[in-house]
């Protein structure tokens, strides 16, 4: 987010800060920056109580469907578009599908899609900042100018418009799960990448004019060991920042294209794709969109709130 | 603001539309499916014919002639032919842009008016009640897709309450003032959706700004003059603090057309973004190309109102 005060409301209340200070006095103080960053970070109510809420949702996602052994694609006219009840605790869908049970499968590559892409987003962005950092001239300018113009580019229709051009030949060659998967991300990431690369060529910028840069330079480091042995560890707070942010958006991105029909096929229920099969039936089934979109709506909403937990907790130009 | 910095501007402005019709050319020239395909494996067509026809519609030219023949049609207006719909690419785009427009321009009113009252009171009184309750509403707010506020509101306002028509008419039958009620009371879920969604996160840049500046010395001045303390915020720290906001609200635009062209599928309103994900399902390549352009000069063309809007409302940066 742009602006110098990256500050976040219920880390910072005076009264919680007064008693912060109180609390530090009494206890050791923190040593080493990792859990000087978990201090910071469990002050943020609204991230903590966040992380638990993802832990569960990551945990019913990857052991729920061990669990709940309802199998996705069990269809039973007799009971369609059933409200939740004992059998069926978040309803049925119009094939008299089990909701839960596609949630929780479908949950598994929406936030696998959303985590990869931020690692390609990262990976990439990390890249080309810290080559755009550590080269001076015609290249740091020809990159950040490619970045720019990635960030004036309609991502939404753009993405669209790969998935329609690539989506046949993709899964002819890794069928039709895998296929459709690895271009998500792959496009997702790829048009994620600007903002990383931004924090890392600036962050390089201020970092590799410190002293103990030049200590490792007159030490005779090469360019390499100076960028991923000393600059880069440094500068990695705000990318860590960044790329949780990246989660959330990756994750809406694949769910609206799930919704717009353009992302996974029917018969992998991500919870955009639920959603858009549950579109139609709104009226009937409401519970059906609800148990849907709600999914998508807390998983992106408690990956914010970490992130700006994190933006508090790994700053360390803030004093808490 | 000088006419100088107004053209360099726009100086800059070319290279991101060429760079932005490379990006998309190339991604339509590396998708793979050939226009001949059926033509060559139609066995009632003789090779040579089939080789005649790709010669004279430059199929086998290099990428690079293809390229500029391809841009020089689309400056000429020259966009293809529409498929489905039998109508040049570009009137049919004529037809459905000024509705787009509308639906965004009325979204980013709705937007400011109720970002910046709530943005400002926040960053005035930090950390009081009435900013945490606007930060935690702001970031729900951005946390929901705008897919899913769509389907909440129709789900409460159209199957629930039976207030607003669910989708978006053009024929509406009524006339006279009868037909602008109806053409508002269909118009307000679409703008309130994208609205709301972008001043979600309007409301944090804006309040980030004011609390940038309120800090200030001229603001002390300001308030030791004796002046009162609404004229300090209306006259003094939103004026300077919107400065940044402003180029904010451009850099949004991308995110905006995203959500305008989600927004317009699921209100069925008839603009540009309807028609891009219609002409995917359709295949109908033209007419995707065309309107992808489109959204990107629409981007290009914010951005540099951002840029001028930006040299009129902070003279210090035409001076650099």
């Amino acid at each position: 987010m742009a602006g110098s005060t990256p500050a976040s409301l219920t880390a910072e209340a005076p009264g919680a800060a007064a008693a912060a200070t109180g609390a530090r006095s009494a206890s050791k103080a923190p040593s080493t920056p990792g859990r000087e960053a978990w201090r910071r970070f469990r002050r943020h109510r609204l991230a903590m109580a966040s992380s638990v809420v993802l832990a569960i949702i990551v945990l019913a996602v990857v052991l729920g469907p061990l669990l709940w052994r309802v199998p996705i694609n069990e269809i039973d006219f007799a009971s369609k578009l059933e409200g939740p009840s004992w059998t069926h605790p978040f309803g049925t869908d119009d094939l008299g599908q089990d909701i839960l049970a596609r949630l929780l499968y479908g949950g598994r590559i929406s936030l696998a899609v959303g985590f990869c892409a931020m690692l390609v987003a990262a990976v990439v962005g990390v890249m080309v900042g810290a080559i755009a950092g550590m080269s001076r001239g015609s290249v740091d300018a020809g990159l950040m100018w490619l970045a720019d113009l990635f960030l004036a580019l309609p991502q939404l229709p753009l993405l669209l418009l790969i998935i329609y051009l690539f989506r046949d030949s993709l899964t002819k060659i890794l069928g039709p799960e895998g296929g459709i998967f690895i271009m998500v991300v792959a496009v997702i990431g790829g048009l994620r990448w600007m903002q990383v690369a931004r924090l890392v060529r600036a962050q390089i910028l201020s970092i590799r004019e410190k002293e103990f840069i030049e200590a490792a330079r007159a030490l005779g480091a090469s360019r390499l060991r100076q960028v991923v042995r000393h600059i880069l560890p440094n500068a990695l707070g705000p990318v860590i920042v960044a790329g949780t942010i990246d989660v959330a958006a990756a994750i809406i991105a694949e769910s609206t294209l799930s919704f717009l029909g353009l992302g996974f096929p029917p018969d992998i229920p991500t919870w955009g794709r639920v959603l858009f099969d549950a579109k139609d039936t709104i009226d009937v089934a409401p519970h059906w969109v609800l148990f849907s979109g709600g999914a998508i709506f807390l998983a992106v909403l408690t990956i914010n709130f970490i992130g700006d937990g994190l933006r508090d907790a790994l700053d360390p130009r803030r004093v808490l | 603001m000088s006419r100088h910095y107004i053209m360099r501007r726009l100086l800059i402005a070319i290279p991101s539309i060429l760079g932005i019709s490379v990006i998309l050319f190339g991604v339509l020239a590396l998708a793979p499916g050939d226009p001949f395909a059926d033509l060559a494996a139609n066995p009632a067509i003789p090779p040579e014919v089939a080789a005649s026809l790709r010669a004279k519609f430059g199929l086998d030219d290099p990428v690079w002639l293809r390229y500029v023949h391809w841009l020089v049609a689309m400056l000429h207006g020259d966009w293809g032919f529409s498929f489905a719909s039998r109508i040049d690419v570009d009137r049919l785009i004529l037809q459905r842009l000024p509705i787009t427009l509308v639906v965004i321009g009325a979204a980013q009113l709705l937007a400011i008016v109720v970002a910046l009252p709530v943005g400002v009171l926040a960053g005035v009184k930090p950390y009081s009640i009435f900013d945490q309750i606007a930060n935690t509403m702001a970031f729900i707010g951005f946390s929901l897709p705008t897919f899913f506020t769509g389907l909440l509101l129709i789900l409460l306002f159209s199957v629930k309450l039976d207030w607003l028509p669910m989708v978006y008419r053009t024929d509406l039958a009524s006339s006279g003032w009868q037909w602008w009620w109806d053409q508002l009371k269909q118009s307000i879920m679409p703008v309130a959706v994208l609205g709301l969604f972008q001043g979600a996160s309007l409301v944090r840049y804006v309040r980030s700004a004011v609390l940038d500046v309120v800090r200030l010395d001229y603001v002390t001045t300001a308030r030791s003059k004796g002046i009162g303390e609404s004229a300090v915020i209306t006259r003094h720290v939103v004026r300077t603090a919107l400065i940044p906001v402003v180029t904010l609200v451009a850099l949004q635009m991308p995110v905006v057309f995203g959500g305008a062209l989600v927004t317009e599928q699921i209100f069925r309103v008839p603009g540009i973004g309807s028609l891009l994900i219609s002409a995917m399902l359709a295949n109908d390549t033209p007419v995707v190309m065309g309107v992808t352009f489109v959204f990107a000069c629409l981007v290009v063309f914010f951005n540099l109102i951002a840029d001028i809007l930006y040299g009129w409302l902070d003279p210090r940066i035409s001076y650099r």
